[in-house]
């Protein structure tokens, strides 16, 4: 039986120890250059437990896309801790950041990052070419990833002969074929019409009924009112949080 | 869960960092093979300077081969007071009795007769040619063919008929041999019978107009005086063919064989040393070719460098994407190296492909035997690398000094 084939399996099986904290932030502060100092962020605490859905929502310039590469490892903050599947991201070095990145964290951009010189299924494979994965588990693997995010059919496309909602549901299989302990989806919606983003909407939907823990970040209000806990935050600062418990004693 | 996630990063395979460092080259094909040619033409031109000079060196050493190193050239040198001093007349028949010899051939050089198209022609154009009488067997003794007609024999030798040397003969002009073909030679005509081709162990022959020694003595007043009587002229050269491995003890003994008076009088020499010298002069690089390929190798280098820094450029936001899919600043860094250098041995490989077919072509239609050093190709390849790996060195840090945020930034 191909892997392409095997529909009814789930490709995810975040096995046990549901409502474990996948993500923590405490007193998490970060400045941009030194004179003047431009703060981004200033105090951010919070927690996401496994097999969330998150969205976290503020106007532009309130600091979301610094907090993602903050949550994604992809910057270290001036202060504070964060902390990845309990693991303390300023013990690590550069090199041990990029293996937590590989194993642990998956991307979904705005603009989808897809590389139009190979088809769908490689592009997806590429989510687990820095984990140290085999390149025909690599393949197989992104079937199945394809297959859960609807796409079985598309895998040997390239994505210019995609249309925008398959190319993003394309990056969010890659973002999820490693079974990251977070999927990170910046903006998601952002580059397509709204039928399209509805439906990539309830795509997130289903990977975190199968469980994915996804944190969306976004500036649309509608899109952040569909997914159940919504983080709000301006100046750098959480204004609220839908789960409640505002900052962080 | 159950990947520890504080562990090192995970190495890529080889076959995923050779896929990493073509995506360039795959991507834009055009542009690769347009960077890479520099390289081809630097590499292409210094294979085949060292082909073609290796393969003319290995032509020529088969040309003595063919001919035999065991040709002794005695000429007469001079005496003390700086006269000529000639061989006796014996001279050959001595040298023959040798056990070591298989055969000897001689000439004399007349040199009060010059040779000229016609009467017409004014007296100090002699071409630089000269007139020898000859033995019989020079042609086999020489290894050396006729182009044109026959060689003297017992009758031509005679009467007044020469053979011309290849060079004498294309200097007077004469392509071919015609019935009732006459040079103006020491004041009279010569029918000639023959052309000779080129001698390349004796080449003083090819400038002479050979005749027969009774007919030099007869029509050109080379002659002497033995026990009385007027006789043929003194040989001034004897060529010497020794059994291959006696070569050097018949040299020894040559001189005081020819003339056991004055054997300090006679210049003993092997042509084919000469002829291996020559060879090995040919053989020494064509440094203004090879200067031009090192420096289209500079230019490839440059070139290479530049479309390196532009992909980096251009390929910013697949950079971020990789280093958010886990890549490190080592694995970004090492990808763009490894698409120089991969860009540079092609260009390489294809260089040493043309350098060494146009030896090829070139050694064939010489009927060379072709030879392209180890050192040439592999060291084209190799050098190509280097340039490559130096070529790409900076680029390769400005991609992985690029942090990922920054790359992720879309313009």
């Amino acid at each position: 039986m191909s892997a392409l084939d095997d529909i009814s399996r789930p490709a995810l099986s975040y096995g046990g120890g549901g409502g474990q904290v996948v993500l923590e932030l405490a007193a998490v502060t970060k400045t941009y250059g030194q004179d003047p100092p431009v703060p981004a962020l200033r105090g951010v605490s919070f927690r996401v437990r496994r097999g969330e859905l998150v969205a976290i929502v503020g106007p532009s310039g309130s600091g979301k896309t610094t907090l993602l590469h903050v949550m994604g490892t992809l910057e270290r903050p001036t202060d504070g801790v964060v902390r990845i599947n309990g693991v303390d991201v300023a013990g690590l070095d550069d090199r041990r950041m990029a293996a937590l990145r590989a194993r642990s964290i998956g991307f979904v951009f705005q603009q989808f990052f897809l590389q139009e010189f190979q088809s769908a299924l490689d592009n997806v494979a590429d989510g687990l070419l820095y984990a140290g994965v085999e390149v025909t588990e690599r393949r197989a693997r992104a079937a199945r990833a394809l297959t859960q995010v609807g796409l079985a059919h598309r895998a040997m496309f390239r994505p210019s002969k995609m249309s925008g909602g398959e190319r993003q549901r394309v990056a969010i299989a890659r973002a999820l074929v490693g079974q990251p302990a977070i999927v990170l989806a910046d903006e998601p919606t952002g580059n397509l019409d709204s039928a399209t983003g509805a439906t990539i909407v309830d795509l997130l939907h289903k990977l975190n009924a199968e469980g994915a823990t996804i944190i969306v970040i976004t500036h649309d209000e509608g899109l952040a009112a569909r997914l159940p806990r919504q983080v709000h935050v301006l100046d750098g600062k959480i204004i609220s949080d839908s789960a409640g418990a505002v900052g962080y004693p | 869960m159950n990947v520890t996630t504080a562990s090192a990063p995970a190495r890529l395979r080889l076959g995923d960092q050779v896929r990493l460092a073509s995506i360039g080259i795959r991507s834009r094909k055009l542009r690769a093979a347009l960077s890479a040619l520099g390289i081809a033409i630097g590499v292409a031109s210094i294979v085949a300077v060292l082909g073609l000079s290796s393969s003319s060196q290995a032509g020529l050493l088969a040309e003595i081969d063919r001919l035999g190193t065991n040709l002794l050239t005695a000429t007469n040198g001079q005496t003390f007071s700086g006269e000529d001093a000639p061989l006796p007349l014996e001279a050959p028949a001595r040298v023959a009795r040798l056990a070591d010899v298989e055969q000897v051939a001689h000439v004399g050089l007349v040199d009060t007769a010059k040779v000229y198209r016609s009467p017409l022609i004014p007296s100090t154009n002699t071409n630089a040619l000269q007139v020898r009488a000859a033995s019989l067997n020079l042609p086999k003794v020489l290894t050396v063919q006729m182009a044109q007609g026959t060689w003297l024999n017992d009758a031509t030798a005679r009467v007044p008929v020469t053979v011309l040397g290849a060079t004498a003969a294309r200097r007077m002009g004469i392509g071919q041999v015609a019935p009732g073909q006459r040079v103006w030679l020491g004041g009279q005509w010569f029918y000639v019978a023959g052309i000779l081709r080129p001698a390349t162990l004796a080449r003083e022959i090819d400038t002479s107009a050979l005749v027969g020694f009774p007919a030099a003595q007869t029509y050109l007043n080379y002659s002497s005086i033995s026990r009385g009587r007027a006789t043929v002229g003194n040989p001034s050269t004897l060529y010497t063919r020794a059994k291959t491995d006696k070569v050097s003890e018949v040299q020894q003994v040559l001189a005081s064989t020819a003339n056991p008076e004055n054997p300090n009088e006679v210049d003993v020499s092997q042509p084919s040393d000469v002829l291996t010298a020559r060879a090995a002069a040919e053989g020494a690089f064509n440094s203004l070719f090879l200067g031009l390929g090192a420096v289209a190798l500079v230019v490839g280098a440059v070139g290479v460098a530049n479309i390196m820094i532009i992909s980096v450029l251009e390929r910013r936001s697949e950079i971020g994407l990789r280093r958010a899919l886990g890549a490190t600043k080592g694995q970004i860094r090492l990808q763009f190296l490894a698409e120089a250098i991969l860009l540079a041995a092609i260009g390489g490989t294809v260089g040493v492909a043309v350098g060494v077919l146009s030896t090829v072509i070139y050694a064939a239609g010489k009927h060379w035997a072709v030879v392209v050093p180890p050192e040439a190709w592999i060291g084209g390849i190799a050098s190509a690398v280097v340039i490559g790996a130096m070529a790409g060195l900076l680029p390769a840090i400005r991609a992985a000094r690029l942090s990922p945020t920054e790359a992720l930034r879309t313009v």
